[in-house]
């Protein structure tokens, strides 16, 4: 076993934001194992004070360029809980499909530009290039797809246009609609080959299980992306349910005496959101195909094993591309109309909770009669994961330990946790620096 | 053989949501991989593990320019590259992040009695230009990834891109997109930079003038128009006139 340990590594890469991994272990006794994120605040709370209830989900889009589709629908469903707006039927479908195109845009970029370069010794997606020329071409060409898909719905991916509290400025014509459905359709046999390289990579993905618990947004009629309430799950598959407007009650932000991290907590001491908290919080409701897919690749709830949330998102990348197609012909059946904008009903507070790629993110906002925003708080999935992502290096380390890993294998599992966690830090809204002391 | 060396694009990032490099992800299969036919990507840290220390062609910069101790890192990228290309608004006026400028109690809003921690020192929120030399500005919140993409090819082929300078209503005009006036809607598309193609009317929402203001933008006459033909008040005409633009506001 190693007895002596010095993992210092400054602006991780290939994660979204800045966060530094310090591990020193000295004759065998752990001085250090932290996770650090040095990354600028940016207030976006502060600045949604004054703004009209129309630009607020414009604003509070910026928090993050990857997520924005997410952040965009949790802020325009807020927005309307608080002036009292009920969407059409059609505005929650079409919000819906935008929601799938989100999750399988970033899933495709995450698992294959972020996470695949580990799994196949390379140092970037880039260097992929000449060797595995196949793959980044069909993760281009999945990226692309999806980016077409969210454009067709929301305008653009990064901070869509058309999404505004009471409904759309813009729907896509059944035309449109079926094109981008055939697109789709003919992706399934890259959606295959996406499932074999996973599964030829798999072996690759460290074999540690930390249990915790997961939490997601849950609902009745899916698999709880866009809609739905608050459930936890524990690993002895004990479920907890949660009003959306109590979500204070289930979050618990709190400042750790360890460090200057704002943490959040539930049951335990942390929780897990993401891919694999949806996955083992509403495995019933995966479409069946995707349900295959994690059954080929050997996985079920509850799966604690925090590494497996990359192979969760390829089970979510075929749920949403077959949910999505079940969407798009519901859409071309029934047809499109152009719908006037939901007009507000009162002022007061709302909030909502929306599942972004990185798990679940809350915004409540509180209006004036004017309609100008006097109160904000957004709590985002990364701030959510962060005691989680600790508590996991807590384990991880001595069970490197003992198993004999040496210093750089141990550093690439360091890397690669943090990595599979697909982290936003810079979505720094309400996220603390931390800095040790000592 | 003579020397085939690519020129070297490197990327960098500062206080933003990194939807500018998201943006640069959505080129998709067929442009990505032509670009990479000639650059090589020397630095990118959310998509690489490699980093160079060395000369780079083309630094592309992300993010505004809100600590003091991120002069250095500027400083340091300006001394290794040839061309600095400041992408997005955050980057090239301060964007988003400048609405808090006109704030001075952010830090206690945000983080109540923690707001005194010297960590979270959050000073205003500039451009890159506030800190460095800037040679090119691709400007738009996201940036307008076809512009960075002319900016790109122009310095491949030795030839200057010259961005445009007349407002969004001139393009809008040109796509034939009904005014947003004539829709009920309120538009800053009159004073805004055109160079987009002017994209939100044509989904139909206004412009927010994300890439900033024409130069000499008569702002009192912005606030009058919002009044008088969009029925704003005058706190909202005038706080409408600062959303992306808050650097360029009084």
């Amino acid at each position: 076993m190693l007895q002596n340990i010095n993992i210092d590594v400054h602006h991780l890469t290939r994660v979204e934001g800045h966060g530094n991994i310090k591990v020193n272990v000295t004759d065998g006794v752990v001085e250090t194992c932290e996770w650090q994120v040095p990354e600028a605040p940016r207030f976006f709370e502060a600045m949604c004070r004054g703004r009209h209830y129309s630009e607020v989900g414009r604003i509070t889009s910026r928090i993050c360029g990857i997520c924005s589709i997410g952040h965009t629908l949790a802020s325009v469903k807020a927005t309307e809980a608080a002036l009292g707006i009920e969407v059409t039927p059609q505005t929650t479908k079409l919000r819906t499909l935008l929601k799938h195109a989100e999750n399988f845009d970033s899933h495709v970029l995450h698992v294959y530009v972020l996470v695949a370069p580990d799994l196949l010794g390379a140092p970037s997606a880039f260097a992929l290039v000449e060797t595995h020329a196949e793959v980044v071409a069909r993760a281009l060409r999945l990226k692309r797809l999806a980016h077409e898909w969210g454009s067709l719905i929301g305008g653009r991916t990064t901070h869509p246009t058309t999404v505004l509290p009471g409904g759309f400025s813009k729907v896509p014509t059944v035309p449109e609609l079926s094109a981008m459905r055939d697109k789709l359709a003919a992706a399934v046999p890259d959606l295959q080959a996406t499932l074999e390289t996973i599964a030829a990579l798999a072996p690759g993905i460290p074999a540690f299980d930390r249990p915790t618990e997961y939490m997601a947004v849950s609902s009745d009629s899916e698999y709880g992306l866009y809609d739905g309430f608050v459930q936890t799950i524990l690993p002895d598959g004990d479920r907890a349910r949660y009003d959306v407007a109590d979500y204070r009650s289930c979050t618990n932000e709190y400042v750790s005496p360890l460090s200057t991290a704002k943490y959040t907590k539930n049951r335990l001491d942390s929780y897990a959101a993401g891919a694999l908290a949806r996955f083992n919080v509403n495995y019933d409701m995966l479409h069946p195909e995707a349900k295959k897919v994690a059954e080929s690749l050997g996985m079920g709830p509850i799966c604690t094993n925090p590494y497996m949330n990359s192979v969760a998102q390829v089970v979510e990348i075929v749920h949403s591309a077959h949910e999505a197609l079940r969407l798009f012909d519901e859409l071309i059946a029934e047809g499109v109309t152009e719908e006037p904008l939901v007009m507000p009903t009162r002022s007061g507070t709302g909030a909502a909770a929306v599942e972004v790629p990185r798990g679940i993110l809350f915004h409540e906002y509180t209006f004036d009669d004017e309609g100008f925003c006097t109160e904000a708080d957004c709590i985002i999935p990364t701030g959510q994961n962060h005691a989680n992502i600790q508590a996991d290096f807590d384990a991880l380390l001595p069970w490197l330990m003992a198993s004999g890993k040496s210093e750089d294998e141990m550093r690439l599992a360091f890397e690669m946790l943090v990595r599979a966690y697909d982290p936003c830090i810079s979505c720094s809204t309400h996220y603390l620096d931390v800095e040790f002391v000592r | 053989m003579p020397e085939t060396r690519k020129p070297t694009l490197a990327f960098f990032d500062f206080a933003s949501c990194e939807g500018c490099q998201i943006e640069f992800t959505n080129y998709g299969d067929e442009a990505t991989l032509e670009l990479l036919k000639h650059v090589e990507i020397v630095e990118f840290r959310e998509a690489m593990t490699e980093t160079t220390t060395g000369r780079i062609d083309f630094a592309l910069v992300e993010g505004s320019f809100t600590r003091e101790e991120d002069r250095t890192r500027l400083q340091e990228i300006r001394r290794r590259s040839r061309v600095v290309i400041a992408y997005g608004a955050c980057a090239c006026t301060g964007g988003i992040n400048a609405l808090k400028n006109h704030q001075d109690d952010f830090a206690e809003y945000v983080y109540g009695d923690d707001a005194s921690m010297p960590h979270l020192r959050s000073g205003t929120a500039r451009p890159i230009s506030a800190a460095i030399k800037v040679d090119y500005e691709v400007l738009g919140c996201p940036m307008s990834k076809e512009e960075l993409l002319l900016v790109i090819s122009n310095l491949l082929h030795g030839t200057i891109y010259f961005a445009p300078t007349y407002p969004v209503c001139v393009q809008c005009k040109r796509r034939e997109t009904i005014c947003r006036f004539d829709e009920g809607d309120y538009c800053m598309g009159q004073v805004a930079i055109a160079g987009c193609g002017a994209p939100c009317p044509a989904d139909g929402i206004p412009c927010e003038a994300c890439r900033g203001f024409v130069e000499d933008a008569n702002i009192p006459a912005l606030e009058k128009v919002l009044m008088d033909r969009a029925g704003f008040s005058h706190k909202r005409a005038v706080g409408k006139s600062r959303m992306f633009t808050a650097n360029l506001r009084s």
